[in-house]
């Protein structure tokens, strides 16, 4: 199998390159000629940072599924039967909504640590010791819930209604655990010294989302079953 | 502390261990060739699964000598009873679609080839990584242990509809912990690939080395990447359908069966379901699936075709958008496959219009390879010829399409032999003609060694006939009213059509012997192979440019800079009529991009 070398083919004069720049990335200056590399655009933003984009929508088209789920099963007979939510859900919204107030504090505080300011004033380890908490009070809570509707006999077959309120929470209760999870992984790396920012970053979005996330359930619940 | 690249993120320090080496590994490299190695084992099971379906319906009585011991109460004597057939078919068709079409050209060279091709040393979610392949094994094994648990496996077909799948044990053997195996296995499958898309996305986005902009990464790495963006939403919508059927077989919940429904005199516990909501769910996932599926295999024929032509496509460009506008178009045609299922008429129009539309970004991606290939020197290899045996099994599987894109048309075709030949075609040889045409453009980059050029368009020009006397007359039968997942033909009508499947059968058993030629080539040149040079094929892309096989960061320390275009072909340099991406050398170039 010979190497055939062509000819390069007739090109419009037009097309040709600039015999005073290089053909190396066109007119764009991709690279340039003098091979003084610095000019070169080279920053991409943190995997991190990308990834947890991937994550939430992966997670929204999984709720979105959920939810058509629910509106065309709604539809679909009669004997979908109201079902009152239990009213600690409301006051686990106020837990997470105020997680999220105190993980963006810990994460301002651990930036400007990180930006250089020597204050000590409140370790942001504490602040992420204190969303853990209330993130882990909030799954307890949602735990009291089915405890609450099951006492009362209603359970996750009795109609469709609470089928769904029984998958809708538990779905969204897996991913606070997860973002738990990520949470004690932010607090191990801080006490080490060696927590990247754009880590942070990534879970602080997440956890904000799961807060948007329940808040959306919870409208969905209150308005269809 | 300051933040750090994001070529930081994925530092690993090289194994020592041999389980770290080999089995539990973080280097992507490794992780593609355990895809691909699943894949192959998943293809051979389903290859015979499909050998004893094919014997079963040309000689319905015969006796397959084993089957009993397969499954007793299923094949006794060796004689499959028709609801094993429909359990062997439902096994074959979720393997192959699962384990094989979106494990192969995608888990498996996606893994190997995107973080080279744009010139990254790993994906940045390495854990993740070795995570998702792992867990997709898993899934196999689960998927498989179904066919030695209770009564076998589901015999609802890959498609599973309900009422048949969520009613339980009652509708049929396979039908109880059968299809809870099979709906928790493609669950699992799901969070697997949702990692593995995780990764590709990132590493696209975010980890491409210097001068390597989008538009200057090669056809296959934008394959992956539109294909890993498919996947992140369909497998996101997949994975909740599967909870939810699980849910109606364990929790006594009515997600998908209505009421009033009576089987074998006994009334269903059930209430108030619709059939149509697993439909719909399915079909979200299952149209972009198939695309999915094809994909990575239009990216890696192109990659080949362009290097065995020696000059870029017509258009680099256009195979891009192309290619995006069939991951975005294949959202909102999923409709078609339900045309008769009772749904409201005028949203088969619906459908119906976004379906012929989706052909055009088709047909641009064909007539630009053709296109390209006109006027051009080809050098004729295992590899180029797969890519071409892509093309023509693409056209003569999609041009089907066209009929059953139309509802009135799909009324008579709609679950007949017709819809079979067309997707066997279009989605199931095309993309293992793409899987071969990767494996043997490839193979000496991944292993240092050559394959048997011989034996490998032997085993090309028997799988190209063979193919075509298989699937082509399923178009025919299909016409002529031959209803699919049927395990005997008894109707009066049938007994002519009866020699027509004998023929495929005996075509289907030998291509699949012939098939045993390429996994002796494979094995045979992993070890007895002629030595590989960095760059056999004189191709361009940053993969050739590395050692062979690539060391274990793949560029051995130095983090490449991009001067060129991905497929400057056809051009005067040092080296020859082509300049390597990562080559500095300044020659008057082809198609710049603009």
């Amino acid at each position: 199998m010979a190497t055939t070398i062509h000819e390069p083919p007739q090109t419009d004069p037009r097309r040709l390159p600039d015999p005073n720049h290089s053909g190396n990335g066109g007119w764009r200056n991709l690279t340039p000629a003098d091979g003084d590399l610095r000019l070169l655009q080279d920053y991409s933003p943190p995997a991190s940072s990308t990834g947890i984009w991937v994550v939430l929508f992966a997670i929204t088209m999984m709720f979105a599924a959920f939810s058509s789920a629910l509106i065309v099963r709604k539809g679909a007979s009669l004997d979908w039967r109201h079902f009152t939510l239990p009213s600690i859900l409301y006051f686990n919204t106020i837990l997470l909504l105020i997680s999220s107030v105190t993980l963006e504090v810990s994460r301002r505080r651990v930036a400007a640590f990180m930006g250089g300011l020597k204050s000590q004033a409140a370790s942001p380890a504490r602040w992420l010791y204190i969303t853990l908490f209330l993130g882990l009070l909030f799954v307890a809570g949602q735990y009291a819930a089915w405890l609450q509707v099951s006492a009362e006999g209603v359970f996750l077959a009795t109609n469709p209604s609470s089928s769904f309120f029984y998958v809708l929470t538990a779905a969204h209760a897996l991913h606070i655990l997860g973002g738990l999870a990520g949470i004690v992984y932010v607090i191990r790396k801080l006490g080490k010294s060696v927590l990247r920012r754009s880590t942070l970053d990534a879970t602080a979005r997440y956890w904000h989302f799961m807060d948007v996330l329940w808040v959306y359930l919870l409208l969905l619940l209150w308005m269809k079953l | 502390m300051h933040d750090m690249s994001a070529h930081a993120a994925q530092h690993h320090a090289p194994p020592t261990s041999f389980i770290r080496k080999h089995v539990f590994s973080l280097d992507h490299k490794v992780i593609g060739k355990q895809y691909y190695a699943l894949a192959l084992v998943a293809a051979l099971v389903g290859m015979v699964l499909s050998w004893m379906m094919r014997i079963h319906l040309g000689w319905t009585a015969a006796a397959i000598p084993g089957l009993q011991m397969l499954s007793k109460n299923g094949a006794p004597g060796g004689v499959m009873t028709p609801e094993y057939y429909l359990q062997l078919m439902t096994m074959h068709g979720t393997i192959m679609v699962f384990f094989v079409l979106t494990t192969a050209p995608f888990a498996a060279f996606g893994n190997y080839f995107l973080p080279i091709q744009v010139g990254a040393e790993d994906m940045p979610f390495p854990r993740f990584n070795m995570m998702s392949f792992w867990v997709t094994f898993v899934a196999f094994l689960v998927l498989v242990s179904a066919f030695f648990v209770g009564d076998g496996p589901s015999l609802g077909g890959w498609t599973q509809y309900a009422p048949l799948s969520a009613v339980g044990a009652v509708a049929g053997p396979g039908e109880g912990l059968g299809t809870i195996l099979w709906a928790a296995s493609i669950g699992i499958f799901c969070i697997g690939q949702l990692l593995g898309a995780l990764n590709f996305i990132t590493t696209t986005l975010d980890l491409r080395v210097k001068g390597m902009s989008l538009m200057r990464l090669p056809l296959s790495a934008w394959a992956w990447f539109i294909t890993s963006c498919m996947g992140l939403t369909a497998f996101a919508v997949l994975m909740p359908a599967c909870i939810l059927l699980i849910l109606d077989h364990v929790a006594g919940t009515s997600f998908f069966v209505a009421s009033n429904l009576v089987i074998n005199d006994q009334l269903q516990p059930h209430s108030g379901g619709s059939t149509l909501l697993w439909q719909h769910l399915f079909w979200f996932f299952g149209h972009p699936e198939v695309y999915i599926a094809i994909v990575p295999g239009m990216g890696i024929v192109s990659h080949v075709l362009i290097t065995s032509m020696r000059k870029p496509m017509l258009s680099h460009r256009v195979l891009i958008y192309s290619m995006g506008a069939l991951a975005v178009l294949s959202y909102m045609v999923y409709g078609h496959h339900m045309f008769v299922s009772g749904m409201n008429p005028f949203s088969s129009l619906a459908f119906s219009f976004p379906t012929l539309v989706i052909t055009i970004p088709s047909t641009i991606v064909v007539l630009m390879w053709i296109g390209s290939l006109y006027g051009s020197k080809l050098r004729i290899t295992s590899a180029s010829l797969f890519a071409l045996g892509f093309i023509s099994m693409f056209v003569s599987g999609g041009v089907s399409g066209f009929f059953l894109a139309q509802p009135s048309i799909d009324i008579m075709l709609h679950a007949t032999y017709f819809v079979v030949g067309h997707f066997h075609m279009v989605m199931g040889v095309a993309a293992m003609f793409g899987i071969f045409s990767g494996t043997y453009f490839w193979f000496p980059k991944m292993t240092g060694r050559m394959m048997n050029e011989t034996l490998g368009k032997i085993h090309f020009w028997l799988s190209f006939v063979g193919t075509y006397c298989i699937f082509m007359p399923f178009h025919y039968l299909g016409m002529a009213g031959n209803v699919r997942r049927y395990s005997a033909f008894v109707v009066e009508y049938m007994q002519p059509l009866i020699p027509v499947h004998r023929f495929i059968t005996v075509a289907a058993l030998i291509t699949g012997a012939a098939q045993l030629i390429f996994v002796y080539n494979l094995i045979h040149s992993r070890f007895w192979g002629q030595p590989a040079p960095d760059n056999p094929w004189e191709a361009t892309s940053l993969e050739w440019s590395t050692a062979t096989p690539p060391p274990f960061d793949n560029f051995g320390g130095k983090h490449p800079v991009v001067y060129h275009d991905p497929y400057q072909y056809g051009v005067k340099s040092s080296v020859g009529d082509y300049v390597m991406q990562a080559s500095p050398e300044e020659v008057a170039t082809v198609n710049e991009e603009k």
